[in-house]
C-alpha cells in the first residue's frame, strides 16, 4: 500500500467462468493426448505392457518395411495438402472475390450452394463419388461420352497414378466453402474508404485486388493455410469411406491417417497393436506441432497488420 | 486417479447400455456376433427352437457391425461389459482372446466330439489341447454361372482349366454377357475369390498349406506362384475399368444377368436367390489337367465360445452344447444357404445351389484358406499382403514371380520356420 495502488483483488469468477471448458478439455483432450504419448512408448510382451522408451520410434523410421510404409503415408499426406493448398485455397480466394462484387446477382444463392458440400458427411461423398466415378454406372464416362471425350475417362479411383488426387480434388470440391467463407468475410471487412481512396489514386479492377485488397487479407490466408495443413495432416475419413482402410490401389491412398488406423484398430487378419499405432499417433502429433510451430513462429509475427 | 476417472466413465456408459430388467428364476445369455445380417434368423428361428428345449434360460442376441465387431468386442470384454457367448472370429483374432483369458477353454465340453480336426483348426490352441470355440460354420468357394446364358450360348460347366478358358473365350467373343465380374477396387475379393479359391488345385490344399506352415514349401516354389500366373491372365475378362470396380458393382453385375460367370464364396447364394431371376449353377475350381484330383476351399468361418467371466457359465455351456447338435447344424444350414454346418452329424440343404456347394465336399479335398492360420501373425501380415499380391498380378502391375519372391520376404522376416 506504501505506493499508493490499492492491492488487486483476487478475481475469482475468471476461473469459475474458465473451470467447465477447461475440465471438459483436459478430459477429452490433453489427458488422451499426453495417454498416447505414454502408450508410444510401451510395448506388449506376452500379454504384458513393458516399457521400451524410444524402441517403437526406432521401429518406426528404422525398419525397413515400416519406414517404408510410414514414408509413403507422410509422401502421400503432403501431396494431399499441396492439391488443397494449390486448388482449394485459389479458388476459394476467387469465389470469394466474385461473391463480394457488388454487381453479382443472386450471390445468396451462389454462396449457399458452393458451402453445402462442406456440411454434408464424409460418407455421402466418399459414396456419391465412388458411384459417379464409377466406370460401370457412374456418370462420368457417359457425360464424357456426350461431349465426344470418353478416350480421356479412365477408372480413375482404381489407378495407382490418380487415385489420390483424384480424392484430394473430391476433398477440394467439399472444403472449398470454408475458405471462401472466410475470405468473404475478410473482404466485407475492408473499409470502403480505403477503397474509395484506391479508386481516387486511379486503382480500380483486378490491380485493386491486387494492390489493396489481398494485401488486407493475407492474414486470414495465413490462418486458412493453417487450418488446411492442421487438417489435411489429420485426415482420415474421405479416404476410409471411399478406399476403405487398406488405401488401395496399392497403398497408393494410404495417408497418415489410415495407417494409424489400420496400425492401432487392426484390419481383417492383422490384429491391432495400440503401441505402434501410438507410436504414429504421436509421429503426427509432432508433424503437426513443428508445422504450425514455424507458422506461429516465422510467419505470422512477420506478417503486417493495418489499423484502420 | 485416472483410472478411478476412466472405470467411473466406462461403468456409467456400460450401466446405461446393458441394464435388463433380470427375471428371479431365468438366466439370460447374451451373445455378442458380426453377424447383424442374421439377426431375424436368430430372433425367429434358433433362439426359440432353444428355448422350447431348455426352460429357464433366455437368449439374447445383439450383433454389432461386422467392421466394428473386433474393436468393439475387445474394449467391451477390457471393460467387463460383454455377453456371455462370443461368436468367434477364426484363428488369430479369438486365440489372442483366448491367450489373454477372456474366452474359456472348451476342453472338456462334451458338443466338441461331433467336431472333425479340420473344423476345430481355427478354435484351437497351437498344440491342439484347449479348443475354445464350437465350430459353426464354414463357406465354400467357387464360381456360381448363369445358367441361362451357359445353355444360350451352348457352354458345358467347365472342369479343367483349358475349358475354363475356352468358356471364357467364347463369351468374350459372343459379346453379350461380360465373361467374369470381378473389381479390383476392394482387393479382398482378387485374393479370397482369386488366390485363395483356385489356388488349392496347384497346392494341393491341406498338403501345400501345412508345408508352408512347417517351412517345407516356399511362396516362391510353383505350387503357389502358378495362380498368379492365372489371375494374371483373368484380367482380359474383366469388365472395362475393372480397376475402380467394388464388391457390391460386381454382385450387381452378376445379379443383373450382365456377367456369365461370377467367382465366389457360397455365403453369396441367399443374396444371390433373391436377386437374381434367372437360374443359377456352380462349379468348383476348374482342375489343370482332366483327372486331376481336385481341391476346395472350405473356410471354418465363424465359431461360438465362452466368455471365461461370464456369470452363467453352466448355462452358457449348455447352450453350446446345443450348438454341437444337428438338430441346431440343420436349422442353421437350412435358414443361412450358403454357411455351411461343420459338425459330423448327417443335414439336409434344401437350397439346390447351397447342395451344389456342400456336394464338392464328397468330390474334393477340403482346405481352408492359406494365410489364415499362423501365417498371419507377424508384419508384415500375410493376409494383406496377398490381397496387394493377388490385385498386382490381375492388373499386370507385378509378374507372378516378382509378387512370389515379395511376400516370400515378406514372411521370412519375422515367421522362424521360413527363414532359413
Amino acid at each position: 500500500m506504501a505506493n499508493g495502488i490499492p492491492k488487486k483483488k483476487t478475481r475469482w469468477h475468471i476461473l469459475v467462468f474458465l473451470l467447465p471448458a477447461v475440465l471438459v478439455y483436459t478430459t477429452i483432450m490433453i489427458l488422451p493426448l499426453f495417454g498416447t504419448l505414454q502408450l508410444s512408448l510401451f510395448s506388449n510382451v506376452d500379454n504384458e505392457r513393458i516399457f521400451v522408451g524410444l524402441e517403437n520410434f526406432r521401429t518406426l523410421f528404422g525398419d525397413p518395411r515400416w519406414s517404408e510404409s510410414f514414408w509413403n503415408a507422410l509422401k502421400n499426406n503432403t501431396w494431399f495438402f499441396i492439391v488443397h493448398m494449390a486448388v482449394q485455397n485459389p479458388i476459394g480466394i476467387m469465389l470469394a472475390a466474385l461473391l463480394s462484387s457488388p454487381k453479382l446477382r443472386m450471390s445468396a444463392f451462389y454462396r449457399t450452394s458452393i458451402f453445402i458440400p462442406t456440411i454434408l458427411s464424409f460418407v455421402i461423398i466418399g459414396f456419391g463419388w465412388k458411384l459417379i466415378l464409377s466406370p460401370i454406372w457412374g456418370i462420368a464416362p457417359s457425360l464424357l461420352d456426350a461431349v465426344g471425350l470418353k478416350s480421356l475417362f479412365a477408372p480413375w479411383l482404381g489407378k495407382e497414378e490418380y487415385a489420390l488426387t483424384t480424392l484430394s480434388l473430391i476433398s477440394v470440391w467439399q472444403y472449398v466453402g470454408i475458405p471462401m467463407m472466410l475470405i468473404y468475410a475478410a473482404l466485407l471487412n475492408i473499409p470502403d474508404e480505403v477503397l474509395e481512396a484506391a479508386e481516387c489514386d486511379g486503382i480500380t479492377g483486378m490491380s485493386q485486388f491486387w494492390k489493396i485488397k489481398l494485401p488486407l487479407i493475407l492474414p486470414s490466408i495465413g490462418i486458412i493455410s493453417i487450418l488446411t495443413f492442421v487438417a489435411n495432416f489429420n485426415a482420415f475419413d474421405l479416404i476410409y469411406a471411399a478406399q476403405g482402410a487398406l488405401a488401395g490401389p496399392n497403398f497408393s491412398t494410404d495417408i497418415l491417417g489410415t495407417f494409424l488406423y489400420r496400425t492401432f484398430f487392426g484390419f481383417q487378419l492383422q490384429l491391432g497393436d495400440p503401441h505402434m499405432g501410438s507410436t504414429i499417433a504421436s509421429a503426427m502429433f509432432a508433424i503437426i506441432l513443428i508445422g504450425v510451430c514455424i507458422y506461429l513462429f516465422l510467419i505470422q509475427t512477420r506478417m503486417r497488420r493495418y489499423q484502420f | 486417479m485416472r483410472n478411478t476417472i476412466i472405470k467411473t466413465l466406462l461403468l456409467c456408459s456400460t450401466v446405461i447400455g446393458t441394464t435388463t430388467i433380470a427375471n428371479a428364476e431365468d438366466v439370460t445369455l447374451t451373445i455378442e456376433s458380426w453377424r447383424n445380417d442374421d439377426l431375424s434368423i436368430w430372433q425367429d428361428k434358433i433362439i426359440p427352437a432353444f428355448e422350447a428345449e431348455n426352460p429357464g434360460i433366455k437368449v439374447k442376441f445383439t450383433p454389432s457391425a461386422p467392421a466394428e465387431y473386433n474393436a468393439v468386442l475387445n474394449s467391451k470384454l477390457e471393460a467387463g461389459s460383454a455377453g456371455d457367448l462370443i461368436t468367434c472370429r477364426p484363428f488369430d483374432a479369438s486365440l489372442s482372446l483366448y491367450d489373454k483369458g477372456q474366452l474359456a477353454s472348451l476342453a472338456d465340453l462334451e458338443g466338441m466330439k461331433n467336431f472333425s480336426d479340420v473344423a476345430k483348426s481355427a478354435w484351437i490352441t497351437d498344440d491342439g489341447k484347449n479348443p475354445f470355440c464350437v465350430p459353426m460354420a464354414s463357406v465354400i468357394h467357387g464360381f456360381i454361372y448363369n445358367a441361362d446364358a451357359f445353355a444360350e450360348l451352348g457352354i458345358e460347366v467347365p472342369t479343367t482349366e483349358a475349358e475354363f478358358f475356352a468358356a471364357l473365350d467364347k463369351i468374350k467373343e459372343d459379346g453379350s454377357y461380360l465373361p467374369m465380374a470381378m473389381g479390383t477396387n476392394d482387393q479382398w475379393e482378387a485374393a479370397t475369390m482369386g488366390y485363395n479359391n483356385i489356388g488349392p488345385n496347384y497346392w494341393k490344399g491341406e498338403e501345400g498349406r501345412i508345408a508352408l506352415i512347417r517351412g517345407e514349401q516356399k511362396l516362391t516354389d510353383e505350387a503357389w506362384v502358378a495362380p498368379y500366373r492365372q489371375l494374371a491372365k483373368w484380367k482380359d475378362y474383366l469388365g472395362d475399368g475393372f480397376e475402380a470396380q467394388t464388391y457390391p458393382d460386381s454382385q450387381n453385375l452378376f445379379t443383373l444377368g450382365r456377367a456369365a460367370i461370377y467367382p465366389a464364396g457360397s455365403w453369396e447364394i441367399s443374396g444371390f436367390n433373391a436377386q437374381a431371376d434367372f437360374k443359377m449353377g456352380a462349379f468348383f475350381p476348374p482342375v489343370q489337367n482332366a483327372g486331376d484330383d481336385c481341391y476346395i476351399s472350405d473356410h471354418t468361418d465363424i465359431g461360438l465360445g465362452m466368455n471365461a467371466a461370464t456369470k452363467n457359465p453352466e448355462a452358457a455351456k449348455t447352450f453350446l452344447n446345443w450348438v454341437g447338435t444337428s438338430e441346431f447344424a440343420s436349422l442353421y444350414a437350412n435358414a443361412l444357404p450358403g454357411f455351411f454346418p461343420l459338425s459330423d452329424a448327417p443335414v439336409t440343404l434344401e437350397d439346390p445351389l447351397a447342395q451344389e456347394f456342400i456336394s464338392w465336399r464328397g468330390k474334393c479335398s477340403s482346405s481352408i484358406r492359406s494365410t489364415y492360420q499362423i501365417l498371419s501373425r507377424g508384419t508384415p501380415n500375410l493376409e494383406n499382403e496377398t490381397w496387394n499380391a493377388s490385385v498386382a498380378a490381375i492388373k499386370g502391375t507385378e509378374t507372378p514371380e516378382e509378387a512370389g519372391a515379395r511376400l516370400q520376404e515378406g514372411l521370412a522376416s519375422w515367421y522362424k520356420p521360413q527363414m532359413k
